[in-house]
């Protein structure tokens, strides 16, 4: 755990510091100094590392709480089509042409959230008509949800003009180009909120993952805690697919891996998961950035490459599933 | 002694307007050691699972320590009953010490670390039952029997007087089979637990039960004291088979040996 914490802290001192140009010292020192080297560091790098760090986290730390109320190890914002959701408010907040912003929160992350507790609220009720949460009927629910939901979104993107066009595929690639702090301002609170609300529910979240029914023996109120991780969830999910659109593999590995590490007791995972995946998405979006540099790799493949083996992995491991594995 | 803890009047329950359990009616005092019995789908399981509130709604009139079922919030309700389900197979990567400080869940509050009670609760309901030397082990490595053990645990830990088991030692070899019923009958007799089980064992029921209560087609066919239960004019009711009777060569008690074709 220390040693977490000690990761996330070295990811997020180096992060800025590498890059396509190199940073010096006094650049760093001097903020207002007007440098091209003290803009690139302040302007664009720490937001960037900041964006990273959020999207990270709140990304995981839904996996892992997806996981233990599915009690399911694919369940992920991914394979439970909230990510394709959150993609379709924003891609519909886009072909609207709407601009609004509600208490400073913009619109688009509005958008995000309602298309991802839509489709949170579809693959749930849609299980919950089958009777139970047999992992068939979830996966299978998420996955057609998932399939109709982008299928909406190109459509939504095939009758919108070039330049909403590119916006909504600039969402669909993942990305973590942001450009001055209006982003992280924007983002945050709905990562920072959500994840508020998950670090009060811990001992929920570990009963639910012993069973819906020893949970409600042992006097947890199932019904209500689900909406509220559902709507926690949903703000985290929301917020950052607004932002840097749909991400994937963070939300399924990085809770996996840290159930292998400290164990299952959502006390302890949950701060490791929401540091660990910080760290690891700012750790990919660094390679991104540098592999090729000049040029970049969109983040999402970074990630992709790196989960896909691990997701692979996880449906061969029978071992796996005596430890860390639900 | 003689307080009523669980008091149920003519209770109906349905799921999709099938009714499962019709006008049903117990009345549980406090220490007792009930075995429902019963053959497959009489509504057994239901009747627990309305008694925790995991099945919700029905007709007619439940009351824990005379408090109607209802006005409980889930928490409170924790406190009063536990219960331990039919082992399903799906274990998480818990340890069984973790496993059973998760029955502590009614006295704990968000953020607050389990105090000293939880503690010894905790260590009270693992030597009980016989697993401390194991409270470090992961759950999926556990035996059937072992696991059986760390979920009585969990429920003896929870601080809940009344203890709701849906058929304990269905899956369990003889030795654990014994041990568990040993340990059911030391929570009842020395700890002061009621105790309602559910059971298919109804030889165990006879030894191990003052009380039998037989349910068929959601109805209440016996209730009574274990004694009366065993001919054959009550068994054939219930089970549509007779059965054939020997003494139990310590206690005297009628029991059921299998028929030979």
């Amino acid at each position: 755990m220390a040693l977490l914490f000690v990761l996330a802290i070295i990811v997020f001192s180096c992060a800025p510091i590498v890059g396509m140009n190199t940073i010096p010292l006094s650049a760093v020192l001097h903020p207002a100094s007007g440098g091209m080297e003290s803009n690139i560091f302040w302007k664009i790098r720490i937001p960037r590392v900041c964006i990273s760090f959020l999207a990270g986290a709140g990304l995981a730390v839904s996996g892992m709480a997806f996981q233990a109320m599915f009690r399911n190890p694919l369940a992920t914002p991914f394979t439970l089509g909230v990510a394709s959701g959150a993609s379709l408010g924003a891609a519909i907040y886009v072909r609207l042409g709407l601009v609004f912003s509600v208490l400073g929160i913009s619109g688009i992350s509005i958008a995000s959230f309602a298309g991802a507790i839509l489709s949170i609220l579809l693959v749930y009720g849609l299980t919950r008509a089958r009777r139970g949460f047999s992992t068939a009927t979830m996966l299978l629910a998420g996955v057609a949800i998932s399939f109709f939901f982008s299928s909406v979104i190109l459509f939504t993107q095939y009758m919108s003009d070039f330049s909403q066009s590119f916006r909504i595929l600039r969402w669909l690639m993942g990305g973590l180009e942001v450009v001055g702090f209006e982003s992280v301002l924007n983002m945050a609170p709905f990562v920072i909120s959500g994840s508020a609300i998950i670090i009060y529910m811990t001992y929920e979240l570990n009963l639910l993952m012993t069973g819906e029914e020893i949970a409600i023996s042992r006097g947890v109120s199932v019904w209500r805690t689900k909406k509220i991780l559902f709507f926690a969830t949903s703000l985290m999910v929301g917020g950052v697919v607004s932002i840097c659109g749909p991400i994937g593999f963070v939300g399924m590995m990085v809770p996996h891996i840290c159930r292998l590490l400290i164990g299952a007791d959502h006390r302890y995972l949950t701060p490791a998961t929401l540091l660990f995946g910080g760290a690891f998405l700012t750790l990919c979006d660094m390679l991104a950035r540098t592999l090729i540099a000049p040029a970049e790799i969109p983040v999402g493949i970074i990630t992709a490459l790196l989960g896909g083996p691990f997701f692979i992995w996880l449906l061969l491991g029978k071992t796996s599933s005596k430890r860390g594995i639900i | 002694m003689e307080n009523t803890i669980i008091e149920i009047v003519e209770f109906s329950f349905s799921i999709n307007s099938r009714a499962i359990l019709k006008d049903i009616s117990l009345s549980v005092k406090e220490g007792e050691y009930i075995s429902i019995v019963g053959p497959n789908g009489a509504g057994k399981t239901t009747l627990l699972k309305c008694l925790d509130r995991i099945h919700k709604g029905g007709n007619g009139d439940i009351r824990i320590a005379g408090k109607p079922l209802d006005k409980y919030s889930q928490k409170e309700l924790a406190q009063k009953l536990s219960y331990v389900p039919q082992a399903d197979g799906r274990i998480s990567p818990f340890t069984v010490y973790e496993f059973v400080m998760m029955g502590r869940y009614p006295h704990l509050s968000p953020f607050s670390s389990p105090g000293k009670r939880d503690e010894d609760a905790v260590h009270d309901a693992l030597d009980i039952t016989g697993i401390s030397e194991f409270s470090e082990r992961l759950l999926p490595t556990l035996s059937g029997g072992e696991r059986q053990k760390v979920f009585i645990a969990a429920a003896l830990a929870q601080g809940a007087k009344v203890l709701l088991l849906d058929e304990p030692t269905t899956f369990l070899d003889p030795r654990h089979q014994a041990d568990v019923h040993r340990l059911l009958e030391r929570a009842n007799r020395e700890r002061g637990f009621t105790v309602l089980s559910v059971t298919h064992d109804i030889n165990n029921a006879i030894l191990t039960s003052r009380r039998i209560m037989a349910l068929k087609d959601g109805t209440v066919v016996f209730c009574g004291p274990a004694d009366k239960f065993m001919n054959n004019e009550i068994l054939y009711k219930i089970y549509e088979k007779s059965f054939l009777f020997v003494k139990h060569p310590q206690t005297g008690k009628a029991i059921t040996v299998p028929e030979m074709p």
